[in-house]
C-alpha cells in the first residue's frame, strides 16, 4: 500500500484552472452554508436546551425570512449557473485551429489515429500549447473518455461522432479513463496521455512507422469499394459531387438543409436513403455489413474531408434551383454549429 | 416537618386488544387489510432488503481496499455494484418511508380507520414480493452486470446474463409503488376526519401526498423503458441499439425522466419525518408551515424537469444542457428553503436530544451538504469533469443514505412505540446514531475527494494513488455497518422487554397520538374531530415539561 495521499488533481490544460477555481468556489460557499446550519443548529439546540423554567416560544414563521432565504440562494445560484454555463460552452466549442485526433472507443480498449496515420492503443500523445480536438465514435457500447488532468470527458456513442477538446499545458503523463461503465473489462479501459513539448511531439509523430495518411488510406479504400463509379466530379454522374462537399450545407430533395460534417457523411455511406440531396434519385447501395470497422469508416470520412480541403468548386454538380448560394453558407455554418443536435435544416 | 411524597407515576399497561393481538396466523397476516399490518409485512420485507443490499456494498468496500481488486473477478465485481444500486434503489429506498411508516401512519394521521383502498394495499405489498421474486431469481441464477441504470446497448445487446428477469422484477414491483401512491392520493382526498382542512395536516402528509403524485406519474414511464428495453434484447425490436436502428440517448432520456423524480420519490417523505420529530422535540410549531407544504409540491412538479442534467457529457445538444442545469439550480431552491425552515424551528425551542432528534439533526446537517454538493454537479462545466466519477457516488449517498436512511431510522425510532407499544432502549439507541453518523462520514466524504481526483465510478480496479482514501472508506463503510445492525438487535429485544410506552411517549400532537399504543385494529374507538392546526405545542392544556436529566 503507498501511503501517498494526493487530494486535488494536477492541472494539465488551459480549462483545468477555470474548473478548479469554480470547484473552489463551491467548495468555498457549501462549507459556508454547511457550518451555518450546521453551527445554528448546534448553538440553537444548545442555547434553547429544555429546561423546567422556559418553555418554547410558539412562532408561525415570517414571510420576510422566507423571501431573504428563497432569493439568496437563489441569487447566488444564478452565479454558479451562468459561471458554469461559461466554461461549458467554452468547452463545447473547439477551435478551428485544433490539431485532429480520431478515436475508436471498443470493450475494452482505446484506439487512436492522427491524420498523418500514426495510430495508438490505450495512449495519446499530444502537444502542449495546441488545441487539441479528439473526434470520437464507438465500435459498441457507449464508453467516455475521460482526462482528470484536463478535467474534460465525452461520452463515446455508437452510430454517432461526439468529440471533445483541450489544449494541454503541462508535459507529463497523465491518466485517461472509460468513465461510462462498459461491461466486464471497464477498469481495464484506461491508459495514459502524454503531453509533449511541441517540438518533442513533431519527433514523435515523425518516428513511429506509417503506411500513408488516413486520408490516402481513405482514397484507396474509397477506389476499392467502388464509390468513384458515381461520385464523379462531371455534370453526367449518378451520384453527388464530393469535391469540396465536407462543410458546406447540402440541400436535400425533401427541402431541409444538413450540414456535410462526420455525422452526415458516415450516415450517408450506412443509410443512403436517409437523405437524398436534391436532384439525385436513391439508388446508391447501404455500404452497412461493408465497411464495418469504425476505423475504417474514418479514412473514408477523412478522404472526403481532403477532397473538400483541396477544392473550391461549387458543392453541387448539377444546376438545381434549390442550390445554397455561397453567401448564405456562412450563416447556416454558424447555425448548425450552435446546435448540433437540432433538427436537421429549416424549411426553405 | 413536612414530609415529603414523592408519587410515582403510574405504571403504564400495554392496552387488552390491538391490532397485533387481534387475531393470530399465518393466514390473519397474509390476508389483512389492515394497514398496520401490511405496514408490518412491508417492514419485515424491506429490512431483508436492506440488509442484503448492505452485503452487496460490504463485499465492494471489501474490494476496493486494494488497487488491483484481488478479491473478486471483474465480472463478479460488476454484479456487486448492479445488485447493490437495483437492490437499494428499487426494493429499498423508494418503498421505504412510504410503504411502511406512510403505510402504517397516513391513515392514523388523517383519522380514519384505514386507507381509502385496503385491498389494493394489500395487493401492492404482493405484487411487490412478485417483482422481488424475480429480483432474487435473477441474482441466484448468476446476477447482472447491468449497473443499476440499465444503459443501452449494453444492457440490451451485449451482456450474457439475466437482464430481462430482473427488469420485469423492477417493473413488477414498480406497480406497488403505483398502488401505495394511488392509496394515499385517494385517502388524503376523501378520508380526512371531521376539521382536518389541508391547512392543519401534518407535514408528513404533505411530503407523502407530493411522492405520491410523482409515484403515480412517474413509474408507468420506467415501466415503458424497461418493456421497450426487454422487447429489444428478447425480440430484436430496434428501439435503443444503433446496430437494429435505435438510438441509445434515448433510452437515458426515458430512464432518467422516471430515475430522477424518484430520487424525490426517496427523499421527500423522509423530509416529512423530519419535520415531524423537529416539532416535537423542540415543542414547537414548525417555523413557516405552508412554505414547508407548498417546497414539496414545488420539488415534486420541478423534478419532472430536470432529468437531462445526468446526461451534459453524453451528446444532447449545448442549449438544451443549458436548459436542464438552470432548472437544476431551481430545483434546489425548495429543499433549501425547507432546511431553513427547520433551523428556524429549533430557534426558542424547548429541545431535547432523545434519538429521533439525533437522527433528525444528522439528517439536517448531511441533508445540507448532500444538496449543496449537488450544485456541483448542476453546474455544467464542472459537471463536465465530476460526472461518472466517485464525487456523484458521494453525493447521492449523502442524500440517499445521509438522507434518507437517516430520516428512515429516526421516524422508525419516533414511531416504533407506536408500531410496537413499547420503548427502545435509549442509551443504546443514542450510541447507534452517534455510530452511524461517524461511520457515515468516514465512508463517504473521502469519496468526494476521490472523485475530484478524477477516480471513475464502477472500478472493480483503480489506480494506486486512490488506495488511501478507498482505504479509509472502508473503514467508514465497517463503522456504519455497525450503526445500522445495532437497531435491528434492540428493536428485537425490546418488542418483549421494552418498556411499555403508552399512547404517548414524546407528548406529540398528532392524530396518531391520539389512539392507543400498538393502536386497535379500527384505529380510534371515536373519529377524531379536528379544531386546530397541527404542532400546537405549548399550549394552554399541554402538560407540563418533564426535565431531561
Amino acid at each position: 500500500m503507498q501511503f501517498k495521499l494526493p487530494l486535488f488533481p494536477q492541472q494539465a490544460s488551459t480549462v483545468a484552472g477555470q474548473v478548479d477555481a469554480l470547484y473552489l468556489f463551491l467548495v468555498l460557499i457549501t462549507t459556508f452554508f454547511s457550518l451555518l446550519i450546521g453551527l445554528l443548529i448546534l448553538f440553537f439546540a444548545i442555547k434553547y436546551k429544555r429546561t423546567p423554567e422556559r418553555r418554547a416560544e410558539q412562532i408561525h414563521g415570517s414571510t420576510l425570512l422566507e423571501i431573504i432565504w428563497t432569493v439568496i440562494p437563489l441569487g447566488i445560484s444564478m452565479v454558479i449557473f451562468v459561471w458554469g454555463a461559461a466554461i461549458y460552452f467554452h468547452e463545447r466549442r473547439p477551435p478551428a485551429n485544433a490539431l485532429e485526433v480520431y478515436g475508436v472507443g471498443k470493450q475494452w480498449m482505446w484506439k487512436f489515429e492522427y491524420t498523418g496515420g500514426q495510430r495508438e492503443i490505450n495512449s495519446l500523445h499530444v502537444p502542449t500549447g495546441r488545441p487539441v480536438k479528439i473526434s470520437m465514435i464507438s465500435q459498441d457500447v457507449i464508453h467516455s473518455l475521460f482526462f482528470p488532468s484536463f478535467r474534460v470527458k465525452q461520452d463515446v456513442l455508437p452510430n454517432r461522432y461526439t468529440d471533445l477538446w483541450f489544449e494541454a499545458t503541462q508535459p507529463g503523463t497523465y491518466h485517461l479513463f472509460c468513465s461510462q461503465y462498459c461491461g466486464t473489462k471497464h477498469s481495464g479501459m484506461i491508459g495514459e496521455v502524454v503531453v509533449m513539448k511541441p517540438e518533442d511531439f513533431e519527433a514523435w509523430l515523425g518516428s513511429g512507422k506509417v503506411e500513408g495518411s488516413m486520408a490516402s488510406n481513405g482514397e484507396k479504400y474509397f477506389q476499392e469499394l467502388g464509390c468513384i463509379t458515381c461520385h464523379r466530379p462531371d455534370s453526367g454522374a449518378r451520384g453527388p459531387n464530393l469535391q469540396g462537399l465536407y462543410g458546406r450545407p447540402v440541400r436535400l430533395s425533401d427541402g431541409r438543409t444538413v450540414m456535410a460534417d462526420d455525422n452526415y457523411i458516415r450516415e450517408s455511406i450506412l443509410n443512403p436513403n436517409a437523405k437524398i440531396v436534391s436532384g439525385f434519385q436513391p439508388i446508391m447501395p447501404t455500404f452497412q455489413g461493408v465497411v464495418t470497422s469504425e476505423e475504417d469508416m474514418l479514412q473514408l470520412i477523412a478522404y472526403i474531408k481532403s477532397l473538400g480541403e483541396q477544392s473550391g468548386q461549387p458543392l453541387n454538380n448539377r444546376t438545381t434551383p434549390t442550390m445554397i448560394r455561397d453567401n448564405e453558407v456562412p450563416n447556416i455554418q454558424q447555425e448548425k454549429k450552435d446546435n448540433p443536435q437540432a433538427p436537421a435544416g429549416k424549411k426553405p | 416537618m413536612s414530609t415529603v411524597t414523592i408519587s410515582t407515576p403510574p405504571k403504564l399497561e400495554m392496552p387488552v386488544k390491538h391490532y397485533l393481538n387481534d387475531n393470530y396466523g399465518i393466514r390473519s397476516w397474509l390476508l389483512t387489510k389492515d394497514h398496520k399490518r401490511i405496514a408490518i409485512l412491508y417492514l419485515l420485507t424491506l429490512t431483508f432488503f436492506f440488509f442484503l443490499g448492505g452485503v452487496f456494498a460490504a463485499m465492494i468496500r471489501l474490494q476496493l481496499l486494494t488497487p488491483e481488486g484481488t478479491l473478486f473477478q471483474a465480472d463478479t465485481y460488476n454484479k456487486l455494484f448492479t445488485m447493490h444500486g437495483v437492490n437499494m434503489v428499487f426494493f429499498f429506498l423508494v418503498p421505504s418511508i412510504p410503504a411502511v411508516l406512510g403505510n402504517f401512519l397516513v391513515p392514523l394521521m388523517v383519522g380514519a380507520k384505514d386507507l381509502a383502498l385496503p385491498k389494493i394495499n394489500l395487493a401492492s405489498w404482493y405484487i411487490f414480493i412478485i417483482g422481488a421474486a424475480f429480483a432474487l431469481a435473477a441474482l441466484v441464477s448468476g446476477g447482472v452486470d447491468t449497473g443499476w441504470t440499465f444503459y443501452t446497448p449494453l444492457s440490451s445487446g451485449y451482456l450474457k446474463t439475466h437482464v430481462i428477469t430482473l427488469a420485469v422484477g423492477v417493473l413488477i414491483a414498480g406497480f406497488a409503488s403505483i398502488f401505495t401512491g394511488l392509496n394515499f392520493i385517494v385517502t388524503v382526498h376523501r378520508m380526512r376526519a371531521p376539521g382536518l382542512t389541508w391547512g392543519r395536516l401534518p407535514l408528513f402528509i404533505w411530503s407523502n401526498y407530493a411522492t405520491s403524485i410523482i409515484m403515480v406519474l412517474g413509474t408507468p414511464v420506467l415501466a415503458i423503458t424497461l418493456i421497450l428495453l426487454a422487447l429489444e434484447r428478447g425480440f430484436h425490436i430496434g428501439i435503443f441499439d444503433p446496430k437494429l436502428g435505435g438510438d441509445p440517448v434515448l433510452f437515458q432520456h426515458m430512464f432518467w425522466f422516471y430515475s430522477h423524480p424518484a430520487v424525490y420519490i426517496m427523499i421527500l417523505p423522509g423530509m416529512g419525518v423530519i419535520s415531524e420529530i423537529v416539532t416535537c422535540f423542540s415543542r414547537k410549531r414548525v417555523f413557516g408551515y405552508s412554505f414547508v407544504a407548498f417546497s414539496s409540491i414545488a420539488i415534486a412538479v420541478f423534478g419532472f424537469l430536470v432529468w437531462a442534467h445526468h446526461m451534459f457529457v453524453a451528446g444532447i445538444s449545448t442549449y438544451s444542457a443549458l436548459v436542464f442545469s438552470l432548472l437544476s439550480f431551481a430545483v434546489a431552491i425548495p429543499s433549501a428553503v425547507k432546511v431553513f425552515n427547520w433551523t428556524a424551528t429549533i430557534y426558542k425551542g424547548s429541545v431535547s436530544f432523545d434519538t429521533p432528534m439525533l437522527y433528525a439533526l444528522g439528517f439536517i446537517g448531511l441533508f445540507t451538504v448532500g444538496g449543496l454538493t449537488g450544485l456541483f454537479l448542476a453546474a455544467l462545466g464542472l459537471d463536465v469533469h465530476v460526472h461518472d466519477t466517485y464525487f456523484v457516488i458521494a453525493h447521492f449517498h449523502y442524500v440517499m443514505v445521509g438522507g434518507m436512511v437517516m430520516a428512515y431510522l429516526g421516524g422508525m425510532h419516533f414511531w416504533w412505540p407506536k408500531l410496537s407499544g413499547r420503548l427502545y432502549p435509549e442509551g443504546w439507541a443514542k450510541l447507534a446514531a452517534l455510530i452511524t453518523f461517524i461511520g457515515f462520514n468516514l465512508t463517504f466524504f473521502p469519496q468526494f475527494i476521490l472523485g475530484y481526483m478524477g477516480m471513475p465510478r464502477r472500478l472493480a480496479a483503480y489506480p494506486p494513488e486512490f488506495q488511501v482514501l478507498n482505504v479509509l472508506s472502508t473503514a467508514g463503510a465497517s463503522i456504519l455497518a455497525v450503526g445500522f445492525i445495532l437497531p435491528l438487535i434492540y428493536f428485537l429485544w425490546s418488542m418483549k422487554y421494552g418498556e411499555v410506552a403508552g399512547p404517548n411517549p414524546w407528548r406529540a400532537t398528532g392524530l396518531e397520538w391520539q389512539t392507543s399504543s400498538p393502536p386497535p385494529t379500527h384505529n380510534f374507538d371515536h373519529t377524531p374531530v379536528v379544531t386546530r392546526e397541527p404542532y400546537h405545542y405549548g399550549e394552554e392544556d399541554e402538560e407540563e415539561v418533564p426535565v431531561v436529566p
